[in-house]
């Protein structure tokens, strides 16, 4: 095949992917979307396997076989609750993979046409040392970060003294081993770039934790992009570059969405160490008020008597698996007339869009699932608020307590409707230690107990 | 492929800077409910570098380069049945509100 067929054909993927994430507008037009984004991908491998070094198709067939049955198996099995893990994991394999194809790019350059061992040209040594060190951050910080969702590490930000000096050093290191690597072209100078590279992945994600989760998500999606950037620029292809800066492009957008729904900045969540420690401000003592309790029975009674509900899930909701539950619940108060939607702050859940996965899962039609802007307003029409393993994305001290850690992030208003009602395991407070001082209003009633057990009870009663 | 030279760079660098752009655009275009499809297919197509990793295990014989070759198709394809899968499982779930009269 010529180089120039090859450039089309990898220019036609890369149309492909732009189409596939193009497609994710509409909940209509995503399933084609991602049988765009199959496409390309296929276009991509078969073109590759075309190229006139490329001779050993039974040791890559079954190399693809091998993956693609691991990946297969892993995606069909996992929970929907699961998801940030699993997309965490991912990220680290992209970063690994980059890191693996630049080690290739290195210890056999003439394959990828970048020079001869020990004089390849000082650009593709900078392309494929960033490249290199991207990958090794996007591996060690996802797998940390799979890690803390999975509850295999502690989920709580880790802070020690100079963490970000000691961070910026062994940056300014990795800096010089890049020069270095560049000078001599020593595969042990390429591993310890790899190396070190790691043990700063691990550093950056060790302080985030807790509620801060979805930007970190999010970010290492940016990163396991950039790094196929990088390794686009080594190899000189475009389709590399292209998609990586797609990817890139996304995971940006989506860690800056996070941070805004948080009232944070990116750089703060970067720099890390929220959530950790008690919030000194948590407006006074709250041990003396009163707390209005309620059972499902009583939940069930106000409901059924409503003429709109709004459901606020939460964190909460997807750990109790209590997504089905509620939808039954939803269910029933339909069939009894009463308006029931569902309001999803930006950061409920511990990635982008986790809500709206797992209320799909419980067969919610998307149309009654709305966005923070979209329902905000309708809480002052509304009768019953029902929020149910969500916390802070509910606390008005985000709008007037300027001394709380929280101050500034949007809420959805549901004080502001006539009833709220609290599904919570118990009083403690939400990631970021703060108290929630709606749990004490008048118009508040708190259900204590499992998210998932009390759906279930609250649908019994309404029967 | 000709040799690396600086203008192979700058064509990158043009590519690199316009695909940016477009990404720009079609994420803020992609509504917030389908974030985590948009994480999961992106995750698939960054496997893009699977390219990469089948040039590097293409030649005959068993060198350090085709082994890592090997290894990084292996992680590709992981991830690009993976994502693509998951993703597709995600987007088969959204699902419009039934018609009154299909009510059962």
């Amino acid at each position: 095949m010529s180089a120039n067929m090859v450039a089309v054909l990898y220019l036609i993927s890369a149309l492909m992917f732009i189409f596939a994430l193009r497609g994710l507008s509409h909940p209509e037009s995503s399933r084609l979307g991602n049988i765009f984004g199959i496409v390309g991908m296929v276009i991509a491998i078969i073109t590759t396997l075309m190229f006139k070094s490329v001779l050993s198709y039974v040791e890559i067939g079954a190399a693809i076989i091998v993956g693609g049955a691991i990946g297969t198996f892993i995606a069909l099995r996992i929970e929907m609750t699961a998801l940030p893990q699993l997309v965490a994991a991912f990220h680290s394999l992209v970063g690994i993979a980059a890191v693996f194809v630049a080690a290739a790019a290195f210890y056999d350059p003439a394959s990828f046409g970048i020079g001869t061992i020990g004089a390849i040209g000082t650009s593709s040594l900078i392309e494929m040392s960033i490249g290199t060190f991207i990958g090794a951050i996007t591996f060690s910080g996802s797998v940390l970060a799979f890690g803390k969702l999975q509850g295999t590490v502690s989920g709580k930000p880790i802070v020690f003294k100079f963490q970000h000096a000691i961070n910026a050093l062994i940056l300014l290191f990795i800096a010089f081993l890049i020069i270095i690597f560049c000078i001599n072209q020593s595969p042990s100078i390429f591993w310890t770039i790899v190396a070190v590279s790691i043990l700063l992945g691990f550093l950056v994600v060790i302080p985030i934790g807790g509620a801060d989760m979805p930007v970190v998500v999010s970010m290492l999606n940016s990163y396991s992009g950039w790094a196929a950037c990088g390794i686009g620029f080594t190899l000189s292809n475009n389709l590399l570059i292209i998609t990586g800066a797609l990817v890139g492009a996304s995971g940006a957008i989506l860690s800056y969405i996070m941070s805004k729904g948080m009232n944070r900045s990116i750089i703060s969540v970067v720099l890390g160490g929220f959530g950790g420690e008690q919030a000194a401000s948590a407006s006074g003592d709250n041990s003396d008020k009163i707390v209005k309790q309620g059972n499902a029975e009583d939940a069930a009674y106000i409901m059924k008597n409503a003429d709109s509900v709004i459901i606020v899930p939460g964190y909460g909701m997807a750990v109790a698996q209590a997504q089905h539950a509620l939808r039954e619940m939803g269910d029933i108060l339909k069939k009894e007339g009463i308006n029931v939607r569902y309001a999803i702050h930006p950061v409920a859940g511990r990635m982008p869009g986790h809500m709206n996965v797992l209320l799909a899962e419980a067969n919610v039609p998307y149309e009654e699932v709305l966005e923070l802007d979209e329902i905000n307003h309708d809480f002052p029409m509304t009768e019953v608020s029902f929020v149910i393993g969500a916390n802070d994305v509910t606390n008005p001290a985000a709008k007037t307590d300027e001394s709380s850690p929280i101050y500034g992030m949007p809420i959805l208003d549901v004080e502001r409707s006539q009833t709220v009602l609290f599904v919570k395991r118990s009083m403690a407070t939400g990631y970021s230690g703060v108290d929630n001082e709606l749990f004490y209003r008048d118009n508040t009633t708190m259900l204590f107990g499992d998210a998932k057990k009390m759906c279930e009870d609250i649908v019994k009663s309404l029967a | 492929m000709e040799a690396h030279s600086s203008e192979v760079f700058v064509i990158g660098l043009t590519v690199f800077f316009l695909a940016c752009i477009i990404g720009y655009y079609v994420v803020w275009s992609v509504t917030p409910a389908l974030h985590s499809p948009l994480m999961g297919v992106t995750n698939a197509i960054s496997s893009v570098i699977i390219v990469g990793a089948i040039l590097a295990a293409g030649p005959l014989g068993h060198d350090t380069s085709k082994i890592f070759g090997i290894i990084g198709v292996v992680l590709a394809s992981i991830n690009i049945f993976g994502g693509f899968i998951v993703t597709y499982r995600m987007l088969s779930m959204f699902k419009k509100k039934p018609k009154k009269e299909q009510k059962d």
